[in-house]
């Protein structure tokens, strides 16, 4: 086992870690501020990387697919907020489960409907395909690179919004303590709305920057969905620095444990046994790590003491 | 306002006419969709213990839907195939009896709900829902990649399995059995409400720390409620797995976990026939609207938004008012 391959697979790790944290970052928030389960983030996820298709294959630019994405899902984020979400935030937890798994049958459905059930692709651009060499030699993709930068980009920006900025403040204020900052005069539908479409937008961005490594389809929400849900469980629901770093344990041990278990295995097992042991295990990994913090820390590893 | 008992009892009566009727005038295949219907509702039911009485949003009962289905995978196929499994301490031939596969997915699903419920029952709320979620998760992954047992393809049983003393080939029979299921599992159910368990379980849903300071232990309460929910669905999944004589790791997928949930929800959360007009209605719904149109899920969406939103209580709640007035 080379250096060369545990960088590459840790940079991998990385790329669908910060992926995975535009996902948990808009899903944690909403949970925080407004006390919403969203099932139907992955939805938005998915309305993005169609966006992103729809507009690759009609301008021919990246970019304009990229903006395209984010509007997309932003909007299909208010419209679903101010018809739907607006209605369940003083329900219970079982009524918005429920209310939005029936989004997600609505959106799968609907996105079937107008563009039918063969998958799409979003080509990656000339100016970001093509391997790149590291330091040391190593061949690694020029987008799976832009991806952690863009990732880590979002990061800063939203850490940048949420401690530097009056919406920010207004922000952490909704999760403390929301009848409060209502009675000081925020409107608060406004902010719950804001927070539901910036939200929505960063899933669809991530949907429309995975779509173009994977294929854009009905249904490539619900597997990031789950993922996310992880992700900001193991972080402590309603901490973005939780969502961060969740995400990033998350990605690490979802693409090594894929590589690695295995060929731990394979050290006492027959091949065959060890590829069929270590890949099972390397996919409960996820879960077990889950299960794990919640039972020693029954509120995720950032969360606030119950 | 109609009066709850009395809509349940037309209720079985419709749902017992139906395949009869099919039966006179040679359609087996209604049968087979009321078998379909009797064996999601007697699923719906165990978990409307645990979500309905005990207050626990399982979003994992597909763990024990599996485990259930699995049960009767594993030994049938070990059965048709004379292939005894070697336990290391014990050799099993294998099995094509149903009382014995209901028996073992019955145990094997109450262990895993013991299991799952003592771990899953330090978290409570969306913690709750998304530890259960993980734990049928990990079952789901680890189907997949268990190669000796078809991996992703599952395992086929050509021949459905035996009762004594029935021809469960024939669809009314194989009907006759899971609504027998059914009917004994609502028996209980409502016996389980009725009696002190019930009560001190209602309790621990509503106010668990007064039912701390009569001394009983809520968690507990709920843990048993948990064990008794995944032991029922354990059954309805070897059923389920009978009726189609297929098992395959998407009986652990979390879409069944969310449509058990919508069963409930639909016919009314935590009322005895809930769950049975929630799966009539699921699999009604299914047909009809799916020989219509193979975008059904856009129509199921939108009633299961204006449930939620507009129709509180479901059903039962619409047609005999909020629970505790009937």
């Amino acid at each position: 086992m080379s250096t060369i391959l545990i960088i590459e697979q840790v940079l991998n790790g990385l790329q669908s870690g910060v992926m995975l944290f535009l996902m948990a970052a808009g899903l944690t928030l909403i949970f925080g501020v407004m006390g919403l389960i969203n099932l139907a983030h992955g939805s938005l996820y998915m309305v993005g990387a169609f966006a992103a298709a729809a507009v690759a294959g009609a301008t021919g630019s990246f970019l304009l697919a990229l903006l395209g994405a984010l509007v997309a899902a932003a909007v299909a984020g208010v419209l679903v907020e101010m018809l739907v979400i607006r209605r369940l935030y003083a329900a219970d937890h079982l009524d918005q489960v429920l209310a939005t798994f029936a989004l997600i049958l609505i959106f799968s459905e609907g996105t079937r409907l107008i563009f039918g059930s063969f998958p799409l692709y979003l080509d990656i651009p000339d100016w970001l395909s093509g391997p790149v060499t590291l330091p040391g030699g190593i061949q690694y993709p020029l987008y799976r690179l832009a991806l952690i930068g863009a990732g880590l980009a979002v990061a800063l920006t939203l850490w940048a919004l949420i401690e530097r900025t009056r919406i920010g403040i207004q922000i952490r204020a909704g999760e403390n303590d929301r009848e409060m900052i209502a009675a000081l005069g925020v409107d608060i539908s406004r902010l719950y709305t804001l927070i539901f479409a910036l939200g929505a937008a960063l899933a669809g961005l991530a949907g429309a920057l995975v779509g173009a490594i994977q294929s854009v389809q009905v249904g490539m929400g619900e597997p990031v969905l789950i993922l996310a849900f992880v992700t900001i469980v193991i972080g402590g629901i309603g901490s973005i620095k939780g969502a961060f770093v969740g995400a990033l344990l998350v990605g690490l041990t979802q693409t090594l444990g894929s590589v690695f278990l295995p060929a731990f295995f394979r050290l006492f097992l027959d091949p065959a046994t060890a590829m069929s042991v270590g890949s099972s295990l390397a996919n409960m990994a996820v879960y077990i790590l889950m299960s794990l913090v919640l039972i020693f820390r029954p509120t995720g590893l950032m969360g606030a003491r119950a | 306002m109609i009066r709850e008992r009395h809509l349940n009892i037309l209720l079985l009566a419709g749902f017992l006419a139906v395949p009869l009727y099919a039966l006179a005038v040679d359609e087996p295949f209604t049968i087979t969709l009321a078998t379909r219907a009797a064996i999601l509702a007697l699923a719906a039911v165990g978990l409307n213990i645990a979500l309905g009485w005990g207050g626990l949003v399982s979003f994992g009962h597909a763990a024990f839907f599996g485990i259930g289905g699995y049960s009767m995978g594993i030994l049938a196929f070990h059965a048709q195939n004379y292939m005894p499994l070697d336990l290391g301490f014990a050799v099993l031939e294998g099995t094509k009896s149903m009382p014995v596969i209901w028996l073992v997915a019955t145990l094997t699903s109450a262990l895993a709900a013991l299991a799952i419920g003592a771990l899953s029952l330090r978290t409570s709320g969306v913690y709750f829902i998304m530890i259960t979620l993980a734990f049928a998760q990990m079952f789901y992954y680890f189907a997949i990649s268990w190669s000796r047992y078809g991996g992703e393809d599952g395992i086929s049983i050509y021949v459905r399995n035996e009762f004594p003393g029935l021809n469960t080939l024939a669809p009314i029979q194989f009907f006759g059995l899971c609504f027998a299921a059914l009917l004994l599992a609502l028996w209980l159910n409502a016996r389980l409400v009725a009696s002190p368990f019930g009560l001190a379980l209602n309790a621990a849903r509503q106010v668990p720390v007064r039912v701390q300071t009569v001394g009983l232990d809520p968690t507990r309460l709920k843990l048993v409620a948990f064990v008794i929910s995944g032991a029922i669905t354990g059954l309805a999944g070897a059923l389920f797995a009978d009726l189609n004589r297929f098992v395959s790791p998407s009986m652990f997928s979390w879409h069944l976990s969310g449509e058990l949930i919508v069963l409930i929800i639909l016919g009314g959360v935590g009322r005895l026939m809930g769950p049975v007009i929630g799966a009539i209605l699921f699999v009604a719904l299914d047909h009809i609207l799916g020989g219509w149109t193979t975008h059904w899920h856009i129509a199921l969406g939108a009633i299961l938004l204006g449930v939620v939103l507009f129709a509180r209580g479901g059903v039962i709640g619409l047609l005999c008012g909020p629970k505790g007035q009937a």
